[in-house]
């Protein structure tokens, strides 16, 4: 069976982490990960909540290197984690700090770690093992499960290292979490597999981001999202050298990524990808609209559908976002991304679909019809919210948003919640778009105010 | 509290107010009550905001060893504590 090792550092001294000034050598990684490995609770599958970097990459490695599943759902209400438990009933977490509202039995990350005396040997894993369920959010309010081989993943952020040029000199930040696919690949098994050293900390106001990649060693990258960008060139004069720029999770508006550019001094590159295949294309925002198909892989266009195969991807998967292949041929490895698939909702980083957030509004006691919006784009580079049309009778607007907190990330919460005497649903129970959205303006531009409780 | 603080108090509850568009007026915002999770609803997203429009308004910036410390908005109360210690402006 072939198989692919753990990290692709060569030596026990290169440097797989820093800990603010301090670095993490392979040696002590790979001693770290042995010791954690041995001493987590029997179940196969595992919530990683760690919020320190390495301590979230040495346990991902130590559940990989014992034949655990790490389980990443998009969010963590109790509704969630009700769902992880009913999937996996033998699921714990493990965390660094103590966790609030998470239902499971709990294994705290060591405070301290033996230090490492000898050179372990570098594990070889099971291309096909499957070392991550990650879940995507199902219709019926069943989240849907897509399994991560060892293989794919590593054939998945070599290409990106590859197309990149990232390698063993380089250092990586991440301002997103670990937890979701985009920091995963790109913040944690980027820098495992080609070498490079990622940055253990999770900064969050742009001061802090600016200081911890200025304390890193060049050449250094950073991964990010527009949303982070836009924050940080806003609130800071002076940004430190950096050499690469990376960003995923939404479009960058043009003007933003050459002013990033421009300031940072670093060329800036977008990672396209979904759920089903991982990463496909990366694209220069500031050099041309056109995505390159990652080393490898192919796209092809079959009547109205777009399939990807090739490269990292298991099986030709069928594309739900609205792509025009450039060429003449079915097939091409670059394209134009004219907009995602219309029911996925993609807030900050988080994932979830329109039709999940209408079965969760819909399944809380009291609600008798209710449907939610999605955010206008009238500025790419802004966070646009969602809003809700309820028609709920004896519920207050903080009671419909207690019950829905349980059920959904805070970060799809309607604003504007609006209650309603009855959706206009068309014959077949249909709501067209324009007329709900139509709806929502009529009552906004009326004065409604923003989680107005009914009459 | 000094009456300054109930001042500026008053100033920061507006200012978060402006700055994320919400449709209550300052006064609403109760000053021990948790800016986010099941208080006012604020989450990561809106603290970035605020936390621009503070080192805008008060000439410093906010900082945290992670992005998981961000105590300083756990009430109005305390967010405005740490503007009065730390304000440049």
């Amino acid at each position: 069976m072939p198989t692919l090792p753990l990290i692709a550092h060569r030596r026990p001294d290169a440097v797989v982490a820093w800990r603010g000034k301090t670095p993490v050598t392979a040696r002590q990684f790979l001693g770290d990960v042995k010791h954690l490995a041995g001493t987590l609770p029997p179940g196969r599958h595992v919530l990683n909540l760690c919020g320190d970097r390495y301590r979230f990459t040495v346990n991902l490695a130590a559940c990989v290197v014992s034949g655990r599943v790490s389980l990443l759902p998009s969010t963590y209400t109790p509704e969630m984690v009700r769902q992880m438990r009913r999937i996996a009933p033998d699921v714990f977490c493990v965390a660094d700090k103590d966790i609030d509202g998470v239902d499971l039995p709990g294994f705290r990350y060591p405070e301290t770690m033996p230090p490492a005396l000898s050179d372990p040997d570098i594990p070889e894993i099971d291309d096909a093992q499957v070392v991550a369920q990650v879940f995507t959010s199902g219709s019926t309010g069943v989240p849907l499960p897509h399994p991560k081989r060892w293989g794919n993943l590593v054939r998945n952020v070599r290409a990106e290292a590859e197309r990149l040029g990232i390698g063993a000199s380089h250092a990586i930040l991440g301002t997103v979490p670990p937890q979701h696919m985009y920091g995963l690949e790109s913040t944690v098994l980027m820098p495992l597999q080609s070498g490079a050293a990622l940055h253990a900390a999770h900064p969050f106001y742009p001061a802090d981001i600016c200081a911890a990649l200025a304390g890193l060693p060049r050449p250094r990258l950073l991964v990010t999202t527009p949303y982070h960008l836009r924050t940080i060139l806003a609130d800071q004069h002076t940004l430190p050298a950096t050499d690469l720029i990376l960003s995923a999770t939404a479009p960058l508006s043009q003007p933003l990524a050459r002013e990033a550019e421009s300031r940072f001094g670093a060329p800036l590159y977008e990672i396209y990808g979904c759920t089903e295949t991982g990463q496909l294309a990366s694209r220069r925002p500031a050099a041309g609209a056109e995505w390159h198909a990652l080393p490898g892989i192919c796209l092809r266009s079959e009547g109205q559908s777009v399939w990807a195969d090739g490269g990292h991807i298991e099986t030709p998967t069928r594309l739900s976002d609205v792509i025009e292949l450039i060429g003449d041929g079915k097939a091409s490895s670059t394209f134009l991304l004219h907009g995602r698939h219309a029911d996925l909702i993609n807030i900050a980083g988080k994932r979830t679909s329109l039709a999940y957030l209408n079965h969760q509004l819909n399944a809380i006691p009291g609600v008798r019809d209710g449907v939610f919006l999605p955010p206008r784009e009238d500025d790419p580079d802004c966070i646009g919210r969602l809003a809700a049309l309820v028609v709920a009778p004896g519920l207050t607007a903080a009671a419909l948003t207690q019950a829905l907190r349980e059920r959904i990330d805070p970060v799809f919460l309607p604003r504007p919640l609006l209650f309603v005497d009855a959706l206009p649903r068309n014959a077949t129970g249909k709501l067209p778009s324009h007329i709900t959205q139509g709806l929502l303006d009529d009552l906004q531009s009326l004065g409604t105010s923003q989680a107005q409780e009914p009459a | 509290m000094p009456e300054a603080n109930l001042e500026l108090q008053n100033e920061v509850a507006g200012l978060i107010v402006s700055a994320l568009n919400l449709d209550i007026s300052p006064e609403d915002i109760q000053p021990a009550a948790p800016l986010y999770g099941e208080g006012l609803g604020l989450d990561s997203i809106d603290i970035l905001e605020v936390a621009l429009a503070v080192s805008k308004h008060y000439g410093f910036q906010l900082r945290a060893d992670n992005a998981d410390n961000v105590s300083i908005f756990s009430s109005l109360a305390s967010l405005t504590r740490h503007i009065a210690a730390h304000r440049t402006k």
